[in-house]
């Protein structure tokens, strides 16, 4: 019988107090999620219907551009537009008719509005209707909102899933559905692992491409991959699809715990689970030991960012033995967020939301060995003599499930053991 | 509206925040959604500042929507002066904030904040960066430099650098050093470096040196008039526009031209044999106007190049380049549309791009090498080492990095000689130059191809509407050396087609190669 997790003794952090503070935020808005999504849905364009000031963050977000076209864009709003509403929605549809002309690998499109289409009120949903009659069967075109005024960071990919459910078609059959947009290599891991246990059939939302047949229905089981997935989480259970609640899979013990309650939902047996997950289990284990060597006994400080804070700070005080003094999330959904909150010892302020100049009062204050934050205060407190770790490396790197769980530990143990490595003082 | 894919500036309110950055003592307080502290990131990781650009953004939501978004603006404006205790403030809009018309500087004026509260207008739907960069640099000298008496001493201000700049800290370090051997010192450097007390003394200069016209040509003009200060209207880029700017200062001031040039290296560089490939070299140039036309002097006049083509992006700049672009005998390409500019590097072919972090794309795209010369920046055009493009070490610079990414004048022979060599191919790339490919076919496995570009309609058709290579011509065009086929085709399509040639033979390739021989 595979051990479940020990909670801690003292009792988890669910019903703990939550700090919330309100002023200057410092993070993303949810357009940042552009970035991953149009790589893992290959046939899909976003149209972000923004400023000048979205079409420069999707380009600056990302730290690079992509060599070639990426399937991206931004209509930018001119003077012109902001005059009549009527001109703004015939505007789109000529920008749309140009891009779906000379883009014909395009079956997926989203427009994405943004802070400027929200406040001028233009109405995306009723635009992706008409184009979607005007370009049926062979274009969907759906619409989310990536708005700095609705969304924080991996909001937008929540908004996007959430987009897509009320579309997909109706299917009676018994299936598990896995939500979010993971790396391809891990998405393989997730489905082997649960294949071997004799489960199927597996799906993903979001498909890598529109025609893969992706149906929903009552029985539907579904789990999440990602923590900020709140409102597709919701648009799901309406569709009648049942949600498997379970800390999240980081690590070796979110990882088997995550894995568990598939297994359970599916009546898989423990032997069966024993013998699937053993040997990657035993890897992972061996890997986070090796990985978080450098991270025992170190505290760490969590400015919110990406949502993945409070399942992370579960996988760093649990299993790489690290202290944590703040776990900041941009959003808490305890629906969503809960087994991890169980597992999480009392201790850390947790907080909700941001007054960022707050927040670094207290970090300073507390000087933690690591602080993870958003690349706007990242070199700011190593100026200050703070390692820190970029918290937009976790949401574009491979860390779920048992293969990445080292891997994980490892992005957080590199800053610290450069911080002990780099020696630039006089020897004698 | 018009469909972006990426752009070259940022909206206005960045050039702000590179005005507000450089300074100290200054706070920004813009009134702006949550998303818009992207921002800060340019600064901080891409200029890899130590501290956090000194702005507070409102960060409003939806609910504030129609709520209390003015009554934000104030709390945020009071808690950043309690908070940063600046000597003065800027305030303003981002482009959503702008459309909710809360007039923060309206605002700020009743609020009694004991420091100069300065307003910002920045349309956002109709300008960009360098715009923003040049209104906030103007407002800021408008209200807080005053006349005051001139210097003992031939004193001027440098006025131009920003944070996020193409190479300003260097150069401001070249052209104080070249400026205090003519005996003429440095007053102000504004906006970068200055504190707003020293905005106040501005007066004091004798002239302005004008180093970038994008940020800081409305503040001069406006100084010349109401401070009597002249400005200077050379760019000392290159050798010869450095000899003109010293000429330049001398007129303005009186002193006695000097140039210490025994550092300079770049014209017996150019000079020497092992040079001569240079010549005629076809270079295409792309940036902000102001670094180009610098670069076009240079690339013609002291590399020897064959200018092809250039632009710029910043249509504030297109008249003098189109003119600059007339007296070259080329055309001018205007756009902030890059797309539009791959067209153009597409069909003219060049030898070598010297154009901004964009161009390095679209040249590793067509297998072009490129020289950055421009802004919009990128964390490489912020080397450690001191690395100017103004004045005696801005040449020295300038010549390293164009020649750096060309094949070089012997392996260019060597190249062509041993054409199907195994280790010189068109895969393998200068040699100086790291991450070789394997050799396509050869031992290890298929070799790594180029990314096909996703694009269906921006392929150019191939040149010359019914012009077809016949086999052997293909096979004889794949001899020549990668670095000069697409000349080689270009030429013999164009060479083809004005003969109404429909077939090209080798003949014709090599008829053409006789005509275009220099």
């Amino acid at each position: 019988m595979t051990e479940l997790p020990r909670l801690p003794t003292s009792g988890g952090c669910r019903d703990e107090p939550i700090l919330k503070q309100r002023g200057q935020r410092e993070v993303f808005c949810g357009l940042t999620g552009i970035i991953w999504l149009h790589r893992k849905m290959q046939d899909a364009f976003f149209l972000v219907v923004g400023s000048r000031t979205c079409a420069h963050l999707l380009q600056s977000a990302a730290g690079v551009m992509i060599f070639a076209e990426p399937r991206f864009g931004t209509a930018i709003l001119e003077e012109t537009d902001l005059a009549g509403l009527a001109d703004a929605q015939s505007e789109l549809d000529k920008v749309v008719d140009q891009l779906l002309a000379r883009r014909t690998d395009i079956k997926q499109l989203f427009l994405v509005g943004s802070c400027p289409s929200e406040v001028i009120k233009l109405d995306l949903s009723r635009a992706a209707e008409r184009m979607t009659e005007r370009y049926a069967p062979s274009v969907r075109v759906l619409n989310f909102s990536g708005s700095g005024i609705e969304t924080t960071f991996t909001q937008g990919e929540d908004a996007c899933l959430a987009s897509m459910v009320p579309v997909l078609p109706k299917t009676d059959e018994r299936q598990l559905m896995l939500v979010g947009a993971l790396p391809d290599v891990v998405e393989e891991q997730a489905i082997s692992l649960l294949a071997d246990m004799g489960i199927g059939p597996i799906r993903v939302l979001p498909a890598p491409r529109s025609d893969t047949g992706l149906g929903i229905g009552d029985k539907t089981m579904f789990a999440l991959t990602q923590p900020f997935l709140g409102d597709t989480h919701a648009a799901l259970e309406r569709r009648g699809a049942r949600h498997l609640p379970a800390p999240f899979p980081f690590g070796e013990e979110g990882t088997t715990a995550w894995l568990r309650t598939i297994a359970d939902e599916f009546g898989v047996d423990d032997a069966t689970f024993e013998r699937v997950t053993a040997a990657p289990r035993a890897r992972a284990r061996k890997a986070i030991t090796q990985a978080s060597d450098a991270l025992r006994g170190k505290s760490i400080f969590f400015f919110p960012d990406s949502q993945l804070e409070i399942p992370l700070a579960r996988f760093l005080t649990r299993e790489c033995g690290m202290e944590a003094i703040e776990v900041g999330a941009p959003f808490i959904h305890k629906g969503i967020v809960g087994p991890d909150l169980d597992m999480l010892a009392q201790g850390p302020t947790l907080s909700e939301g941001q007054d960022v100049d707050l927040q670094l009062d207290r970090c300073r204050d507390a000087r933690p060995d690591l602080t993870v934050c958003g690349l706007g205060l990242a070199n700011p407190l190593e100026a200050e003599g703070l390692a820190t770790k970029w918290a937009i490396e976790l949401v574009f790197t491979p860390v779920h499930f048992y293969e990445q769980a080292g891997d994980l530990a490892g992005l957080f143990s590199r800053p610290v053991r450069r911080a002990e490595l780099l020696d630039l003082e006089v020897t004698a | 509206m018009k469909l972006t894919v990426w752009t070259y500036e940022g909206p206005p309110h960045v050039g702000a925040m590179r005005v507000a950055t450089g300074m100290t003592g200054l706070h920004y307080v813009l009134h702006a959604p949550q998303g818009d502290t992207y921002a800060d990131l340019l600064f901080t990781m891409i200029e890899r500042r130590n501290h956090r650009p000194p702005v507070t953004y409102t960060t409003f939501q939806a609910r504030d929507l129609g709520s209390d978004t003015a009554n934000l603006f104030k709390t945020s404006l009071q808690d950043a002066y309690a908070r940063f205790q600046p000597e003065a403030l800027i305030v303003g809009a981002s482009c959503t904030a702008e459309l909710i018309q809360d007039d923060p500087g309206g605002m700020a004026e009743t609020m009694d904040i004991p420091v100069p509260v300065i307003p910002l207008e920045l349309p956002s739907y109709q300008r960009k960066e360098n715009f923003g960069a040049d209104e906030t640099f103007f407002q800021i000298v408008r209200t807080l430099a005053k006349p005051v008496a001139r210097t003992a001493r031939i004193s001027c201000n440098l006025i131009g650098p920003t944070a996020l700049g193409f190479r300003h800290r260097d150069d401001i370090t070249e052209i104080t050093a070249l400026l205090s051997d003519m005996g003429v010192s440095v007053n102000v450097v504004a906006p970068m470096t200055a504190r707003p007390s020293d905005i106040a003394r501005m007066g004091a200069a004798h002239f302005n040196v004008l180093m970038y016209p994008e940020t800081a040509e409305t503040a001069a003009r406006w100084m010349a008039r109401e401070l009597d200060q002249p400005y200077t209207t050379i760019v000392p880029i290159g050798v010869g526009a450095t000899r003109d700017f010293v000429a330049e200062v001398a007129g303005i001031t009186g002193v006695t031209p000097y140039l210490d040039d025994s550092r300079l290296r770049l014209p017996w560089y150019s000079k020497s044999v092992d040079s001569t490939y240079l010549t005629g070299k076809r270079v295409f140039l792309f940036g902000d106007g102001t670094h180009v036309a610098a670069a076009a002097r240079i690339a013609r006049d002291e590399m020897g190049f064959e200018v092809v083509g250039m632009g710029c992006y910043n249509r504030e700049m297109a008249r003098p380049i189109r003119a600059l672009a007339k007296d070259y005998g080329v055309a001018a390409t205007i756009t902030d549309d890059y797309l539009e500019v791959e067209r153009v590097i597409e069909a003219l072919q060049p030898e070598m791009i010297l154009g901004t972090q964009m161009e390095r794309h679209i040249g590793k795209r067509l297998g072009i090498p490129c020289a950055v010369i421009s802004a919009p920046v990128h964390v490489q055009d912020f080397p450690a080492r001191y690395s100017p493009q103004m004045g005696i070490e801005g040449a020295n610079v300038i010549f390293d990095t164009w020649v750096h990414p060309l094949v070089m004048g012997l392996e260019e022979h060597l190249l062509h000689m041993f054409r199907d060599d195994f280790e010189f191919h068109d895969a393998a790339g200068p040699s100086h130059h790291g991450g070789h490919a394997p050799r396509p076919g050869a031992a290890a496995g298929p070799a790594p191809q180029a990314a096909p570009s996703p694009r269906d309609i921006s392929e150019p058709e191939k040149t010359g509407a019914d012009i077809i290579w016949l086999a052997d011509a293909e096979r004889e065009l794949k001899k020549i050396p990668f670095f000069v086929r697409g000349k080689a085709r270009r030429n013999t399509e164009t060479f083809a087609s004005e003969r109404g040639v429909a077939r090209i033979s080798v003949e014709t390739l090599y008829e053409a190669k006789a005509h275009y021989a220099r």
